[in-house]
């Protein structure tokens, strides 16, 4: 098969789909040409993500990407969601297709898009080389 | 109910087929190239089957060329009508921008051996139109190579009169016949036709297995040399179980070639006007000048891959695009020739019968293609940004 199980269960039934009205931060990554553009909505209190949604346009592993890093990120601190990595994505999702990792990439920087989004609006200053300019994948043209 | 819709990437073999190649794996198994009566009995049987396959196409059957498939014939043909080129000083092939990888990969190929090729547009009905091949050709035009059937959208090319530009201008034409042959009639003299690429495991044949026409006093070119099979012009044992099979699948196909269209135009109508009734959702390709088992649409907002495996998980097996390029991130290449933006091209469905399609089958398939549409909208940026006028709609 294309898909690891936990693949197909975080695409058949993704977890966090949907937008948060009023959120603290919103981040959107991704490209139309790629076929992927992921947008992911943050509530945070006290420095801890209390609530998150997802909506993805692409493929089955970009669906299952978003799930997976909301799952990863609810109910942490915002330090903590920064550490996520793509790789952390791909293992929590049991592996993905060699040409498909571009989308844990795309899940990983939407969550720390949202999180800058969080920032820049309310003023904090954090290390700028957290969050790298580019805001898409780089392995499509 | 689960519902196979992907029978432009291949069909299941016929059951006439399967019969008459089985005596061919322990019975008759002799090589054909042997003296021994065996190998006489092997050598009847491949002539039969070439015969047939001519009959059907109304050729000769020393014009045909048996193959591995489809990529072979293409590749063949296109590096036979270039060396009778080059020899000639002439380097400049005409192909469309709609062509299969096989002819458009080898196309690049020869671009690298300084040749030059001109891609023809399609418009938006994705057809050649013949006063763009007849601006496009050169005296130094050495082949012109355009498919008689488009594997994605269906679209049926103006093969007759693109081959009579060809013959009046004394420049070979190829055409990559493989979606049309057993599907739509072919009489080969009358569309001046002098190379044709078919492959078995489109009609319903075995998989493996292809031929190649070329018309008496065109030279052929090996793509693999060794004994003398093939009239010297393809080496290699001949594969007879699949050739058997594959005369025999054509020659059934090909006697009810009207019938099975009768039947399935309306079906490919129901299931074109149902898709048509979701939002925002448009056919890819001519709605008369396709293919009857073709249906291919675009829906806005969504992404094509994702569309594929929700609708295999309601047992509606369907293709994206071509599923040769399914290892591939980019869109089809056949959706952006015919004017559909990058976003829209994603968002691409393939559904393609064969001649035991039901009206109920088109009806589940209309109305699990509604649900996970408007499930995979709702889960859509994209959609989100169309709906609330940050964005406008392609597809009106």
């Amino acid at each position: 098969m294309l898909y690891s199980e936990k693949v197909m269960d975080h695409f058949m039934h993704p977890r966090n789909v949907g937008v948060i009205e009023n959120a603290d931060g919103v981040g959107e990554v991704g490209n139309v040409k790629c076929g992927d553009i992921m947008k992911i909505y943050l509530k945070i209190e006290n420095d801890v993500i209390t609530d998150v949604k997802f909506n993805t346009f692409g493929c089955g592993s970009a669906i299952a990407s978003s799930s997976m890093a909301t799952e990863m990120i609810k109910g942490k601190p915002i330090a903590e969601a920064l550490t996520l990595t793509n790789k952390a994505v791909v293992e929590a999702l049991e592996g993905l297709p060699a040409h498909k990792l571009h989308c844990s990439v795309l899940a990983e920087e939407a969550v720390k898009a949202a999180v800058k989004d969080y920032y820049d609006r309310n003023g904090i200053d954090y290390d700028k080389s957290l969050f790298p300019d580019a805001p898409c994948c780089t392995h499509c043209g | 109910m689960k519902v196979y819709a992907d029978n432009a990437a291949t069909t299941k073999m016929s059951k006439t087929a399967i019969k008459a190649m089985l005596p061919y794996f322990d019975g008759c198994y002799a090589n054909s190239s042997s003296l021994h009566t065996p190998g006489q009995l092997a050598k009847d049987a491949l002539a039969s089957a070439r015969a047939d396959i001519a009959a059907t196409l109304n050729c000769k059957p020393n014009e045909i060329y048996f193959t591995s498939g489809g990529s072979e014939s293409d590749n063949q043909a296109i590096i036979s009508a270039a060396a009778v080129g080059e020899r000639k000083g002439k380097k400049h092939i005409i192909s469309s921008a709609i062509e299969h990888h096989a002819v458009l990969h080898t196309l690049d190929k020869l671009k690298k051996r300084g040749f030059e090729i001109t891609l023809l547009p399609v418009h938006e009905n994705g057809i050649v139109r013949p006063e763009d091949l007849k601006a496009a050709l050169r005296d130094d035009t050495a082949l012109v190579t355009i498919m008689f059937a488009n594997n994605e959208i269906g679209t049926i090319q103006p093969i007759a009169e693109l081959g009579k530009i060809c013959r009046s201008h004394g420049v070979l034409f190829h055409t990559d016949a493989v979606q049309a042959v057993g599907h739509v009639n072919i009489d080969i003299p009358s569309l001046n036709i002098d190379m044709l690429s078919l492959s078995a495991h489109k009609f319903h044949g075995p998989k493996g297995v292809g031929a190649l026409y070329v018309r008496t006093g065109v030279a052929l070119t090996n793509l693999i040399d060794g004994g003398a099979q093939e009239r010297g012009k393809r080496a290699g044992t001949e594969n007879i179980p699949a050739i058997v099979g594959m005369a025999a699948a054509l020659k059934e196909c090909a006697a009810k070639i009207d019938a099975t269209a009768k039947k399935l135009v309306p079906l490919r109508e129901r299931l074109i006007d149902g898709l048509l009734g979701i939002p925002h959702t448009a056919l890819n390709g001519d709605r008369t000048e396709r293919l009857p088992n073709n249906v291919n649409v675009c829906f806005e907002g969504i992404e094509g891959e994702s569309l594929l495996l929700m609708l295999d998980g309601c047992g509606v097996y369907a293709s994206s695009g071509s599923a040769c390029t399914s290892g591939s991130l980019d869109p089809s290449h056949v959706l952006l020739a015919i004017g559909r933006p990058h976003d829209v091209a994603h968002g691409s469905l393939r559904l393609t019968f064969a001649e035991d399609a039901t009206a109920e089958q088109i009806d589940y398939i209309i109305e699990q293609t509604e649900k996970v549409v408007a499930y995979l909208r709702n889960m859509s940026p994209v959609w989100k940004d169309l709906t609330e006028g940050k964005k406008n709609y392609v597809i009106q």
